[in-house]
């Protein structure tokens, strides 16, 4: 069972009709027990760095959620990916769960549109169980204005947006964060979902 | 960098799929889910409903068709037509919606625009055009599917969507649409002239090579057709195979 949160951020609808139409257990939960009991867990969001933290202050999940992301797979999407690491700097400094090293800030591509919008090709920087079976000319889908600053260590893909975006990053064992969506992202988005499904 | 995008549109009628040829001579030709689905697996980019629904009763059908849709096509789908206000964006993108187009009712309220982007974000709210030329290289805006001259310049009016928040320009010529001529290039030179924000190609797409013509001779994010995709003439994989055999990037 995959426990989706929901704590009151964005389209966590999508995640879950993917997941359905894999074949895989999900629930939409705000429930500290159903986090604690599944066998992993995703973290969706859209909308504003601070906003989300805040709700996610009020969810009284924030404990668990750190303590469970160092014992089973987690997995944040876009803004829930932002999330994951130490701090962001969308409107005013803000601290995040810090379960990845690293900082959010916006993006800054004065010959480029953004918000970075659309499908963009997936660059390997190291191996992920998440990028089992992709190939080399994999697209995904991108909206966000953001963008994460990592170390090399913790980057498993990215995509080329004047720089280089961070797509999917991870602390190397548990904790696993993609800046795209792959509930939206085709058959490679859901190759990776289904990757992440199946890890225990 | 970006991928050129491929959008089959679906013209939506009380929950039918429906085709016209100039906004007139409507014919059914499917469900809307299923041709959807049919989309998905050719490799679209993005799937666009555009509701035609007239009476006020039948709008929830559309939002139904959104949510199936949403169970299993797992691309960014956007819907438009009888988007009037922020409510009913709410309602559209609850559906499962990832963006909503606004075409007669932004031109009618532009505070629409605004609106939306300041709630929702810019990335979800796609203003529709349709334009017509009076002269070389001028055109004015039409609302009502094309049927009443707002007498609005056009390079005015998509500036101002921009300021107003808009995240993309969906550009339909009413010159070339249902002529099958290829798209109206010198209308989508000066819209991408004029924004910064991605805008869609559409209207007039009739044949294999259009698509790419439009990547090729200006910058445009996307081009949209529907009838070429509906009455099977050509496939969206078609369409992306030759628009990479001329070196432009698709998915």
């Amino acid at each position: 069972m995959i426990a989706i949160v929901d704590y009151g951020a964005g389209n966590i609808f999508s995640v879950k009709n993917a997941l359905d139409y894999l074949g895989c257990d999900s629930i939409l939960t705000s429930r500290k027990e159903d986090l604690e009991n599944a066998d992993s867990i995703i973290l969706p969001g859209v909308g504003a760095f601070p906003a989300a933290m805040k709700k996610l202050g009020e969810s009284g999940l924030v404990d668990t959620i750190k303590q469970q992301a160092k014992q089973k797979p987690f997995l944040g999407i876009c803004l829930g990916m932002q999330l994951l690491f130490e701090k962001s700097f969308e409107f005013e400094e803000c601290a995040g769960l810090a379960l990845v090293k690293g900082y959010v800030d916006k993006m800054v591509e004065p010959e480029l549109v953004i918000p970075h919008m659309g499908w963009n090709k997936l660059e390997y920087n190291r191996e992920s169980s998440l990028l089992d079976g992709l190939g080399d000319n994999e697209y995904v889908y991108f909206v966000h204005s953001y963008k994460a600053f990592c170390e090399d260590e913790n980057l498993f893909a990215y995509c080329e947006y004047g720089h280089k975006v961070p797509a999917l990053v991870g602390d190397g064992k548990y904790v696993f964060g993609c800046q795209f969506h792959p509930e939206k992202s085709g058959k490679t988005g859901l190759k990776i979902l289904e990757n992440f499904a199946k890890m225990r | 960098m970006l991928a050129k995008r491929i959008i089959p549109c679906l013209d939506v009628r009380d929950g039918k799929v429906v085709k016209g040829v100039n906004f007139e001579g409507i014919k059914e030709v499917g469900d809307p889910v299923q041709c959807a689905y049919e989309y998905n697996l050719q490799g679209a980019d993005e799937i666009v409903f555009y509701d035609i629904t007239a009476s006020h009763e039948g709008r929830g059908v559309i939002l139904d068709v959104v949510r199936e849709t949403a169970k299993k096509v797992f691309v960014p789908l956007t819907v438009g037509g009888g988007i009037a206000t922020a409510d009913d964006i709410r309602d559209t993108l609850r559906a499962g919606a990832d963006k909503i187009s606004v075409n007669s009712q932004a031109v009618k309220n532009p505070q629409l625009i605004k609106d939306g982007a300041d709630i929702f974000g810019s990335q979800c709210i796609c203003v529709g055009v349709d334009a017509k030329a009076i002269s070389p290289n001028k055109w004015t805006v039409y609302i009502n599917g094309g049927r009443i001259d707002m007498h609005i310049d056009l390079i005015d009016w998509v500036k101002k969507c921009e300021q107003l928040g808009a995240g993309e320009i969906c550009l339909n010529s009413i010159d070339t649409d249902g002529v099958r001529g290829g798209f109206d290039i010198p209308m989508l030179k000066a819209v991408v002239d004029a924004v910064k924000i991605p805008v869609i190609a559409s209207g007039g797409a009739g044949k294999l090579g259009d698509f790419a013509d439009a990547f090729i001779q200006t910058d445009c994010s996307a081009a949209l057709a529907a009838s070429l995709f509906h009455f099977k003439e050509l496939t969206v994989g078609q369409v992306k195979d030759d628009c990479r055999s001329k070196g432009i990037i698709v998915r």
